[in-house]
């Protein structure tokens, strides 16, 4: 699919080449990143994969600036400020985190911090937000009350609104019903089809065949195998990716 | 010996006729309390929300100091704010003791630790929620703080109304700057503890029971305003 000459210009183009060189993160003492190495490029979705405490959420949030690396590189197309990166990337949790406030305000609200002042374009923004999300009638309820499917549809609306470059998603249908996930899914795939480039961690075999071109898979914090989804899941080379998709629990060394 | 009866009676007829010496010092009682509990959430509300959001070093001891000031005792508060006021103190000269704003400084610097340290409490638990959603939004840390501010706000109303509560109660320092000085600085309970020690037991059951009507208006507004958060799912 993104193999054909026709492809959309793509918004993340200039932040990639992603390279991650020795990163290291430590809390308390433990090493918990550990000499991570690996380059991701700007087409497609990538697949973080691995057993738990491998570092895949760890590694989402300290490319998202989340958290503080104890040591090593982060350059995106050579830029290594974070910060100013920050601001082009997008990212949905677990667990959606939102205000305690109506559908409409925890949307306006993004827009507020990113300065996006004006009612027209304001409303344009949130219209299309909340069309995307299918919550238009349930606009002007308090977002605390509505299901769950319907609260992580309002994080990916609510983060895709302003058209980052980058999403991560930290297992966004971990905790959805079947329903609920291939909406999310079909919303994953609509936003990388416009150009957002989806970093994501799943532990969903499934769902990574069906979303991702590429499989990063991590264990103990680096990296044991890089490659396409398909042939990785199918035929995985490394000794921890073989156990995992072999559905044989793997120990963390 | 007032008969007990007699001055439920009594009490009953200097509320119902609206007494204008009842009424005098209940109004000065709103007034002064009042005041003090807005300059107190103006700064407890702050310093609650900033502590909640940003982490420093010598946090721990800012909130070790809140927890002990909240905890501080009225009269040796009063004493203070009475050492800083009195003729011979470095304030002296502004004349303020034995005035209502006296009073409503005690007031507030016995207040003012409570919304902040109940503040911090309420709205750390809720930045745990947040911190990482709006950090990934791109929210600065002061935003943060009026983010929680804001969203906190039922919560935050209840910290208030116990605030007032609590100030509504006091009488200790409030006693020793006011100075309980008829149509000047006496004030619901400085009056019901004079007015005891007088026999005057109808005067100080009429200010008593309207202080417990006070006292059930704050507490039932502090439920009904939890029982409609938790029904919008603001809480």
């Amino acid at each position: 699919m993104l193999k054909t000459k026709q492809k959309p210009p793509r918004v993340s183009q200039n932040l990639f080449p992603l390279k991650v060189e020795k990163l290291a993160y430590e809390a308390n003492g433990k090493k918990l990143i550990n000499n991570l190495n690996f380059q991701l490029e700007a087409d497609g979705i990538t697949a973080l994969m691995g057993p738990n405490g491998a570092g895949k959420s760890l590694t989402l949030r300290l490319l998202h600036n989340l958290i503080e690396k104890t040591s090593g590189t982060i350059s995106w197309n050579n830029e290594t400020n974070q910060e100013l990166i920050q601001n082009s990337q997008a990212m949905v949790f677990q667990k959606p985190v939102l205000l305690r406030r109506s559908v409409i305000e925890n949307l306006r609200y993004n827009l507020h911090v990113k300065k996006i002042t004006g009612k027209a374009q304001q409303s344009e923004l949130i219209e299309e937000a909340l069309t995307r999300a299918g919550l238009s009638k349930h606009a002007n309820n308090p977002a605390r009350l509505l299901s769950g499917g319907e609260q992580q549809k309002l994080a990916m609306a609510r983060a895709l609104m302003t058209k980052p470059s980058i999403l991560f998603l930290d297992e966004p249908t971990a905790s959805l019903d079947p329903n609920a996930t291939i909406v999310i899914e079909d919303l994953i795939k609509a936003a990388n089809k416009q150009g957002t480039k989806i970093i994501l961690v799943t532990h969903d075999i499934g769902q990574a065949k069906r979303l991702a071109e590429e499989v990063l898979f991590l264990t103990a914090g680096q990296v044991s195998e890089q490659g396409p989804a398909k042939e990785m899941i199918a035929n995985p080379k490394s000794k921890p990716a073989k156990q995992y998709f072999s559905g044989k629990i793997v120990t963390e060394k | 010996m007032t008969d007990i009866s007699e001055a439920f009676t009594n009490a009953f007829q200097l509320i119902i006729s609206a007494d204008k010496n009842l009424v005098e010092i209940i109004l000065l009682s709103l007034k002064v309390n009042l005041i003090a509990i807005f300059i107190s959430c103006v700064i407890g509300l702050s310093i609650g929300a900033l502590l909640a959001v940003y982490k420093f070093k010598g946090r721990t001891l800012c909130l070790i100091t809140l927890s002990a000031l909240m905890g501080l005792p009225p009269v040796v508060v009063g004493l203070i704010v009475y050492i800083f006021l009195s003729n011979s103190g470095p304030l002296g000269i502004l004349g303020l003791l034995y005035t209502p704003t006296a009073m409503i400084i005690a007031q507030s610097i016995l207040i003012t630790p409570i919304i902040a340290a109940l503040t911090r409490q309420t709205l750390e638990v809720m930045h745990n929620e947040y911190y990482e959603q709006l950090k990934s939004l791109g929210v600065s840390k002061l935003a943060m703080a009026k983010t929680l501010l804001w969203d906190g706000r039922y919560q935050l109303i209840t910290v208030v109304l116990a605030g007032f509560g609590r100030a509504l109660a006091e009488v200790g320092a409030v006693m020793i700057v006011g100075g309980n000085i008829n149509h000047l600085t006496r004030i619901m309970t400085t009056a019901i503890a004079l007015e005891t020690s007088k026999g005057n037991l109808s005067l100080a059951l009429g200010l008593g029971i309207i202080l417990i009507i006070l006292s059930f208006i704050v507490n039932g507004l502090v439920y009904a305003i939890n029982l409609t958060a938790e029904r919008q799912a603001y809480a």
